[in-house]
């Protein structure tokens, strides 16, 4: 198989086995280009591509710039703080207005849910979602994914942990859908005022003692604390939180196997991990972040591809 | 279909000899040359002649890498699907080497074209040159030209020339083969 199901990357929810094996090997192939002396190459040099961010993000917007910028592709980049969504300009019209510029994909987040699958109605330009709400991330688990296959080989089996947030995190989310979909086993782990209670529906367990969740995972994926988005007290203190669900070397001392520890970023040190685990040598959070742009390159690529 | 055989297994083994002939007399002991087989049919070609030059010829150290030019093809928006990658694997430096790049089969001339801009990522080589199995004349669209080939055949465009290989197809031959005719 040479093509994706898809014309645009919304959900993980929407991708085959199929394509997400197809975005893996390409992503293999693009690993292999970012480690040439010169990292870039010109498949996409006719395709104009808008960064339309609605919301604030600094990695996921640098490596999707960049992964653009190694393909050749024309970027241009859009940021609602500084832009006419806020003299009242709707979502349509705004996009409706960037595509007039002849642009053949857009790469949007936006702070409301489902905001890809209503643009994707409405415009002929491929749509990748770069988080949407609290809804999906999918670039974020395609990546987290890779980066774990890559230390564990088949991810069929595995026992995978979500430690923390899971209420407001679209990485979540698309880190469970996906983990099914590799035939994984997830865990989702934090205080019962973060943890949704549709998750179990969803063939997820749920665990909130997190001594006991580690002791029988492979991957413990710690999620960020949305101090932004907590509009109320879900947990008494920062420090109280840090003693039950933080990673720290006391309770990584107690474990007889270490999981692979994985962090989507951005870190709140001393939070949801200390700095000694975050730089040690069971985290992959750096080769996250590098594995980021060859999945995103690949991403892109094969969506190109397909118009 | 028609299918009429163009080299047998013979005539391949014989070509083969020579062109590491002709490899020999130009590069000698390959201290500065390196073999690069152009991804995905021309790395069977490369393949056995690095052999050949090993295992007849006493050659010592040859270094052998294979690339993939699909990121660099100039139809990846005209094509009907998204072109599959294959492995590029250049374990070594091609600054100031001799680059010899091999195929099966030189038709418009576009993958060499792709194949050098490829090639840049890597570094600046002194030189480069190309060698075929299969020379498709008159129907290039760019000015490329081998240096070595094996077979230069007159095929018109809606022939096709198939390459097979041993290791993969069962058997060393070239067939030319034709849609249009029973």
């Amino acid at each position: 198989m040479s093509e994706l199901s898809v014309k645009h990357l919304l959900g993980i929810k929407y991708l085959t086995e199929d394509d997400i094996q197809l975005i893996f090997e390409t992503a293999d192939h693009f690993k292999e280009v970012l480690s040439r002396p010169i990292k870039k190459v010109p498949s996409l040099r006719d395709v104009t591509i808008a960064n339309i961010f609605f919301e604030n993000s600094t990695r996921t917007k640098l490596s999707f710039e960049l992964a653009q910028k190694r393909l050749s592709a024309d970027v241009i980049n859009f940021s609602a703080g500084q832009s006419s969504v806020k003299k009242g300009e709707t979502l349509v019209d705004t996009v409706n207005n960037i595509l007039a510029m002849k642009v053949d994909m857009v790469v949007m987040r936006h702070p409301n849910p489902g905001a890809g699958v209503f643009l994707s109605k409405h415009i002929e330009a491929s749509i990748i979602n770069a988080g949407d709400g609290a809804h999906e991330h999918p670039t974020q688990a395609l990546l987290d994914a890779y980066s774990m296959r890559e230390q564990l080989g088949d991810l069929s089996g595995k026992k995978v942990l979500i430690v923390g947030d899971i209420l407001h995190s679209r990485v979540a989310l698309s880190n469970i859908f996906l983990m099914q979909k590799l035939g994984a086993k997830v865990t989702v782990c934090g205080p019962k005022t973060l943890i949704p209670k549709y998750i179990s529906s969803l063939g997820v367990d749920v665990e909130h003692d997190l001594d006991r969740a580690l002791a029988q995972s492979d991957v413990a994926n710690m999620l960020r604390i949305q101090n932004e988005r907590l509009d109320q007290s879900y947990f008494p203190s920062t420090r109280e939180y840090v003693m039950q669900y933080g990673l720290t070397d006391q309770r990584l001392s107690g474990l007889e196997r270490i999981p692979l520890i994985m962090h989507p970023g951005p870190i709140n040190r001393g939070v949801e991990i200390t700095s000694s685990i975050a730089d040690s040598e069971h985290s992959i959070i750096l080769e996250q972040v590098a594995n980021g742009v060859a999945i995103r390159m690949a991403v892109m690529y094969l969506l190109a591809g397909k118009q | 279909m028609s299918s009429n055989l163009l080299l047998d297994s013979k005539s391949v083994g014989v070509i083969l000899h020579r062109l590491a002939n002709q490899l020999l007399e130009t590069h000698l002991d390959f201290t500065n040359t390196v073999l690069i087989g152009l991804q995905p049919r021309g790395v069977y070609l490369a393949e056995r002649l690095a052999k050949l030059l090993k295992d007849d010829y006493a050659v010592k150290d040859l270094r052998l890498g294979y690339l993939d030019i699909t990121f660099f093809r100039d139809d990846f928006r005209r094509s009907e699907k998204p072109l599959s990658a294959s492995k590029t694997k250049i374990d070594f430096l091609v600054e100031n080497q001799k680059v010899v790049f091999i195929d099966d089969v030189l038709y418009t001339g576009r993958s060499i074209q792709s194949a050098l801009s490829a090639l840049q990522s890597f570094g600046r080589p002194s030189s480069v040159e190309l060698m075929v199995l299969i020379d498709r004349r008159f129907s290039r669209h760019l000015p490329i030209q081998p240096n070595y080939r094996g077979r230069q055949v007159d095929a018109i465009n809606e022939e096709r020339v198939r390459v097979l290989w041993k290791e993969k197809d069962g058997e060393d031959a070239v067939y030319i083969e034709n849609k249009n005719l029973k």
